[in-house]
């Protein structure tokens, strides 16, 4: 609106005349009260456009660095990936003949992508259900009213405090085949020794303990958060109608964790089908077992892009893996949201 | 050098640096010369060469104004995918950078991007066929050689008293002079005698194997052949075949065998130079370790690197100068010392000090007379071309199956092998 104010009024004096600047005087004389004038009307109609602008505009500029951030370290990645996957790309040689699909295809048709997929789910089922339980449970511990509450708090987190890589160390140590740990204890016991790094499951197992260790904590700390969060009246409206401990958890508890449930799903399904650390230090080669037992997808995308130097095939690798995260993510979000209605 | 992952978090260093290369495009360890003229200079290397915080300052000291950072991996395969990753960004890597025979001929490909180092001072320096490796299709020097891995036989002397072997260094050797069915044949009565391994993994002894012969997996125009050679399958069938009794099972590397060098898991031991280091590092107890100077099947090469000097960096001639001077045989020498590093430098091995030289904890043996004799028995120098590491790798996996997992037979491991070398 206020362009419009400024084109009719304003445009005429100067560009109406084409050619003001030779110095002819009636010129200038004539233009400049006019000038004076327009410039008075126009400050109010700067000022309006402003505070228009401000209103409509800064919402935007406010969150923007965000985007920007964004836009560089996520979404140009993103795209750059995709346009290397669609290429022969060597991870020297750099960019080669346009190849269309073939890195899919070929990634799609060999066995070890879906001997990584099998592996990726199977890890994160085997690590995120019992972690999420076991979360809650600790929450509900913690929750209660207990001794030395900030001890305990902080004894919980604390394995998410150490390294992964030093965890990662000390465990695929005590889970050595041979002359490991916890071997030694199975067998004291009268278990036979258990394969460790031979066997499919009980890797998947030994990596999961690790990815346990350090995040259970987490998730019983942002859990506990949320209980804490829910009202007491409905506990003691509970506990006056006469109903249990086990009944206020999954009548009152749970059903208000649910926002945050979702949060801490999702995210662990982001961190868990992206899992990497503890695979690749899990042995001496880090390639995920010589018949693949545990190698994941990112394993698997580096064994590509970084061993075989291979980053046209690694691409198309990431935006499989892209793809599958934003499904199962969908996949969370429509169950969640079907269990809410329910409920 | 082809080494452990002890300290697996320089692993997880070098994967999060190469992811932080491709995210930031860049990023830069080669200082700029600054004003006063003072340089850093950054070497990177990997497992032990040797190299000693002395020999660095003795550098800085004769050399006033440089600074040297020395960066260690703890695995060639770390160092591999590292050194790749920078090399294609354009940078990050050290000022002098460390590279081993596996991964040599895959880099030559792209020795247009590491200095040449032509020196004609130093054409002589080294055995002839460790500098014609190093030597692009232009004539240009790229590398300079530091050690070669003559390989000898390490044994439990206790082990073997124990089980009616003869202990004494030179009656080993004569006991085990002969093929490789020989060394299995000892072992043999070794197993029946004792009940234990003999040797640790099949994957260590077909890499003393397969060291011998000069065109494995690959034709000399670069032609893969590794699933249709005859030879590579036998050793493999070979290797697999003796391991069901010999082996102790053990995954090269694995924290199991390292734990097995302690304990007495296994009785013998496929030994280039640099294994003595390693071993005397990860038992330092055990007194029964000693070396014989013998090999099935006559002589043989495992690993052996060498200094590059990137071009992408900014102190290229300082950097030259530095490596030159490292891969002196007197530097080798203190690196020898030190690390077990075997000269690849000719003058060496006239040095009094060389032929001399004993190793304590090898219970004194003349490990320098006995390397000396291992690099003159070596026949074949094994041809390497691209897809040598990759293919190794993928045949290292399926002993792996078979001898460590169980998981596999001997012929479905094979065949998963030649699907993997088909997808390279």
């Amino acid at each position: 609106m206020t362009t419009t104010d400024t084109g009719r009024s304003a445009p005429r004096p100067e560009t109406g005349h084409p050619a003001p600047a030779t110095g002819s005087a009636p010129d200038t004389g004539l233009s400049a009260p006019l000038k004076k004038k327009e410039r008075s009307v126009r400050r109010i109609a700067v000022s309006q456009t402003l505070s228009r602008w401000d209103v409509k505009v800064s919402p935007y500029l406010y969150i923007s660095p965000f985007f920007i951030l964004f836009a560089i370290t996520g979404l140009f990645p993103l795209l750059y990936t995709a346009w290397v996957s669609v290429h022969e790309w060597n991870l020297i040689g750099g960019q080669g003949d346009f190849v269309g699909f073939d890195n899919f295809a070929f990634v799609l048709s060999n066995p070890p992508f879906w001997i990584a997929l099998r592996n990726t789910f199977s890890i994160f089922l085997i690590s995120a259900v019992p972690q999420i339980a076991l979360a809650l449970f600790i929450a509900a511990v913690l929750d209660r009213n207990i001794r030395a509450k900030t001890f305990w708090r902080m004894g919980v987190l604390l394995p998410y405090v150490v390294a992964p890589v030093a965890v990662t160390l000390i465990f695929s140590n005590m889970f050595g085949d041979q002359y490991g740990l916890i071997n030694n204890l199975l067998g004291q016991i009268g278990i036979a020794p258990v394969g460790w790094h031979s066997d499919v499951l009980a890797s998947h197992f030994a990596i999961a303990t690790m990815v346990n260790f350090r995040w259970t904590g987490y998730t019983a700390l942002i859990l506990l958060a949320a209980m804490q969060a829910i009202p007491r009246d409905y506990y003691e409206a509970a506990m006056i109608d006469g109903a249990g401990m086990v009944r206020q958890f999954f009548s009152i508890t749970i059903p208000q964790l649910r926002p945050t449930l979702i949060f801490v799903i999702v995210t662990s399904t982001i961190g868990g089908l992206q899992i990497f650390d503890e695979p690749r230090l899990y042995d001496q080669t880090g390639q995920g077992g010589a018949s693949s037992q545990w190698m994941t997808i990112t394993i698997y995308l580096y064994n590509l892009g970084w061993g075989q130097l291979n980053f046209g095939r690694a691409a198309a690798v990431a935006w499989l893996l892209f793809l599958i995260i934003i499904i199962v993510g969908l996949l969370n979000v429509a169950i969640t949201r079907s269990i809410a209605k329910a409920s | 050098m082809n080494l452990s992952r002890r300290s697996t978090a320089a692993a997880a260093l070098a994967g999060a640096a190469a992811f932080a290369l491709i995210a930031s495009g860049c990023s830069s360890s080669t200082e700029t010369p600054e004003a006063g003229g003072d340089i850093t200079l950054t070497v990177a290397t990997f497992n032990d060469f040797g190299y000693t915080d002395e020999m660095f300052a003795q550098y800085e000291a004769e050399n006033p104004g440089v600074t040297i950072v020395h960066n260690r991996a703890a695995t060639s395969n770390d160092a591999r995918d590292n050194f790749f990753t920078k090399l294609g960004a354009g940078s990050g890597l050290a000022d002098v950078e460390a590279v081993e025979v596996d991964w040599f001929a895959e880099m030559m490909q792209y020795s247009d991007r590491l200095a040449d180092l032509s020196d004609p001072e130093l054409a002589d320096r080294w055995v002839q066929w460790k500098t014609d490796a190093a030597t692009d299709a232009d004539g240009r020097l790229v590398a300079y050689g530091t050690d070669i891995g003559p390989e000898a036989v390490c044994y439990r002397s206790d082990l073997f008293a124990a089980a009616g072997l003869p202990t004494d260094r030179d009656e080993v050797a004569a006991l085990l002079e002969g093929d490789w069915d020989r060394y299995f044949e000892v072992g043999e009565e070794y197993v029946a005698a004792s009940g234990a391994a003999w040797f640790d993994s099949a994957g260590a002894t077909y890499q003393g194997m397969i060291n011998q012969v000069e065109f494995a997996y690959e034709e000399a125009d670069g032609t893969v052949i590794a699933t249709e050679n005859p030879e590579v399958e036998a050793i493999y069938t070979d290797v697999l075949n003796a391991s069901s009794t010999l082996s102790a099972h053990l995954g090269q590397w694995s924290d199991d065998w390292f734990a097995g060098l302690a304990n007495g898991a296994f009785a013998t031991m496929l030994c280039p130079g640099w294994m003595l280091g390693v071993i005397s590092g990860n038992a330092p107890d055990v007194t029964g370790w000693d070396v014989a100077n013998v090999f099935p099947g006559g002589g043989g090469n495992w690993g052996g690197s060498y200094l590059t000097v990137p071009a992408q960096g900014a102190n290229i001639e300082a950097a030259t100068k530095l490596a030159a001077w490292l891969t002196a045989p007197e530097q080798q020498m203190t690196a020898f010392a030190a690390a077990g590093t075997f000269p690849s430098q000719v003058e060496a091995y006239e040095s009094a000090e060389l032929q001399a030289a004993t190793n304590e904890y090898f219970n004194n043996a003349p490990v320098g007379q006995i390397l000396i004799d291992r690099s003159n028995a070596i026949g074949v120098a094994p041809f390497k071309s691209v897809k040598y590491f990759p293919i190794n790798d993928a045949l290292q996996r399926a002993l792996t199956r078979v001898d460590v997992d169980a998981s596999m037979s001997i012929e479905e491991s094979w065949e998963q092998f030649v699907a993997d070398v088909n997808a390279l």
